[in-house]
């Protein structure tokens, strides 16, 4: 910030900012995953109905005022079951990316701050770790770690973590060189105390858009290993567990697959979209 | 234009050329190893017995000779590192080792199967480009419909998750409109719903890539330049703009490549398609190391060929970059 910048902010500054509304796509995105995070929390909230409740008879009824989103091959309730999977997918999402954010946040310090060699070392070790295309990655830590929610978590972060790693490491060594740096280390700041206070939080405020849009990815990269058979189990209504029991009936009841896929491609363009206004407001801000 | 761009490298120009080839070659050694001991050290890491999975899997039934035998060939009971040195030795003098699930040599599987894969992985890529370019130059600063029809039509397609799109495009154009056939096997009419189901995420995505540098492109003067010179919008925007705005694509497409591959594992089971996708999970699940990995060094392979690759085109497209490595 320059210094007439500084001085323009000087008159009104104890003024509120404007109220400006948010466009209409933003509003949407943030409603959606609003209603996401309610029915993850209190799925009652949406549905009355049992997700797990058999009912033979009502087996294979395509979307009604009843059921919204049609039944399964068993009469369960579609969607009552998606709205149960919210749960499991956002925890996903968010398990994985907070995973793959701490692999990312330890690599890039190290490659960071630990010197000429380790920048080198870690540098190529993530060049090489992304030449494996995340769901191959992903795949060889889900195949042998069993099944549940936990492995799926761990897959994915793994799967997903080089990426991040890269722009935590391009982020960390920017910040490393910047003039607050140097001034806390003039102050005589501990190194540890130095990387806790500047280092970190200034490299990781240009990831918050990345960090949001990378919980919808991971819900999809999830997904993708669940419909796989590697992950949760049916009849567990999580996303891409049900896409994968739908599969074997796309030709006679398409609605078993496209309603929880499109749930998930709903989430997917909701981070994204609240991610892309994240980063307008943050840029705005001279951030 | 480009014919200096495209003009045959002279003897000083070739010279370097061929240092650089032989030290992506000799990186593109470094890593494949580096990428068969992430694989290695991955597999043995997680659990599962690896004296069954080297015999046969879950499924098979050795005896105790074959058993002793096996533990002796791999030194299974020695230290992990003593193990890795013993599968570095193997690897590096050509032998992939005999897949269980498949019943044959680990080459001769990649060799029947890596065909089909680059082949769908190629079809999508210049698809996924071609819709890429079409809803960029089209519909990019337009009016305010139609940029914001583009770009929504693209965030849309870019959050498309393949597996999904690849069910839904089975259940509309081959179970309802019965245009393909559900299981992909030779031929051009087998190929058309898994390129798709590929290619739709990946246009939305390199779409708003490029759609971003070709607004950044349109600003710059020499596009003012250009239409003072009379040129209609499209000759301005395919013969000056575009060629800055491809850039990011571009040097995205190794990665976009890999992902092609990664995805691959999907549209491939859910086609009931040969390639390394599928053989990839079935390989995976069924423990079957030796294949395993060399499908992983497959792709690492070809994720180098494709940055190779990618880096060459983007000197062509940018003679800037060749005038500053001069």
């Amino acid at each position: 910030m320059s210094f007439s910048d500084a001085l323009s902010i000087r008159p009104g500054a104890w003024r509120l900012p404007a109220l400006r509304l948010p466009p209409l796509r933003a509003i949407l995105a943030g409603l959606f995953l609003l209603a996401l995070a309610l029915a993850a929390i209190e799925p009652r909230l949406f549905t009355a109905a049992n997700p797990l409740a058999i009912a033979p008879r009502e087996a294979f009824q395509p979307p009604s005022w009843v059921h919204l989103f049609g039944t399964d091959q068993s009469g369960r309730d579609i969607f009552t079951r998606v709205i149960y999977g919210a749960r499991q997918s956002l925890l996903l999402g968010v398990g994985a990316v907070a995973l793959s954010m701490s692999l990312a946040i330890i690599l890039g310090l190290i490659g960071g701050l630990g010197g000429r060699f380790a920048e080198r070392a870690v540098s190529w070790l993530l060049d090489v770790l992304f030449s494996f295309p995340t769901l191959v990655l992903a795949l060889l830590f889900a195949a042998h770690l069993g099944s549940g929610i936990g492995p799926l978590i761990i897959a994915t972060g793994i799967g997903t973590a080089p990426g991040y790693a890269r722009m935590v490491l391009g982020q960390v060594i920017a910040a490393r060189n910047a003039g607050y740096v140097e001034a806390a280390r003039a102050l005589g700041h501990p190194p540890l105390r130095t990387i806790a206070r500047q280092i970190l939080p200034n490299a990781m405020r240009p990831l918050i858009v990345t960090i949001t849009m990378g919980i919808g990815q991971a819900i999809v990269w999830s997904s993708a290993l669940s419909f796989l058979g590697l992950g949760a189990k049916p009849p567990a209504a999580e996303w891409g567990t049900m896409l994968a029991m739908g599969r074997d009936f796309v030709q006679r009841a398409w609605w078993l697959t496209f309603f929880p896929g499109l749930f998930i491609v709903l989430t997917t363009l909701a981070t994204t979209v609240f991610g892309r206004y994240l980063q307008h407001r943050l840029e705005g801000r001279g951030a | 234009m480009s014919a200096g761009v495209l003009a045959f490298p002279s003897g000083d120009g070739l010279g370097r050329l061929g240092q650089r080839v032989a030290i992506r070659v000799l990186v593109g050694i470094l890593v494949l190893l580096a990428s068969a001991t992430i694989t290695f050290f991955a597999l043995k890491l997680t659990p599962g017995d690896p004296v069954r999975a080297v015999l046969g899997g879950p499924t098979a039934n050795p005896s105790p000779e074959t058993i002793a035998a096996t533990i002796r060939e791999f030194g299974l009971d020695r230290p992990l590192i003593v193990q890795y040195g013993l599968y570095l030795e193997r690897l590096v003098s050509g032998n992939l080792g005999v897949s269980f699930s498949q019943r044959q040599p680990v080459a001769s599987v990649l060799a029947q199967q890596i065909g089909p894969t680059l082949q769908l992985t190629a079809s999508a890529m210049l698809v996924a480009w071609a819709l890429a370019l079409v809803s960029v130059i089209g519909t990019t600063r337009r009016n305010r419909f139609l940029s914001a029809f583009g770009s929504g039509l693209e965030a849309v397609a870019a959050s498309l998750p393949q597996f999904w799109l690849a069910l839904v495009l089975l259940a509309v154009f081959a179970f309802g409109l019965k245009w393909f056939p559900p299981q992909s096997r030779d031929g051009f009419a087998g190929l058309v719903l898994p390129t798709l189901a590929l290619a739709i995420p990946l246009a939305g995505f390199l779409a708003q890539v490029t759609r971003e540098s070709l607004e950044l492109a349109l600003d710059q003067p020499f596009i003012l330049s250009a239409r003072t010179r009379g040129l209609s919008d499209l000759a301005v925007r395919l013969r000056h703009a575009l060629r800055h705005a491809v850039l990011p694509g571009i040097s995205l497409s190794a990665w976009a490549v890999g992902s092609l591959i990664g995805n691959a594992v999907l549209v491939e089971v859910i086609f009931s398609r040969q390639g390394l996708g599928r053989i990839l999970y079935q390989a995976v699940t069924r423990q079957d190391i030796p294949l395993t990995i060399g499908v992983t060094l497959v792709v690492t392979i070809v994720y180098i060929v494709a940055s190779t690759l990618a880096d060459l085109l983007f000197v062509l497209v940018d003679p800037r970059i060749k005038a500053a490595t001069r």
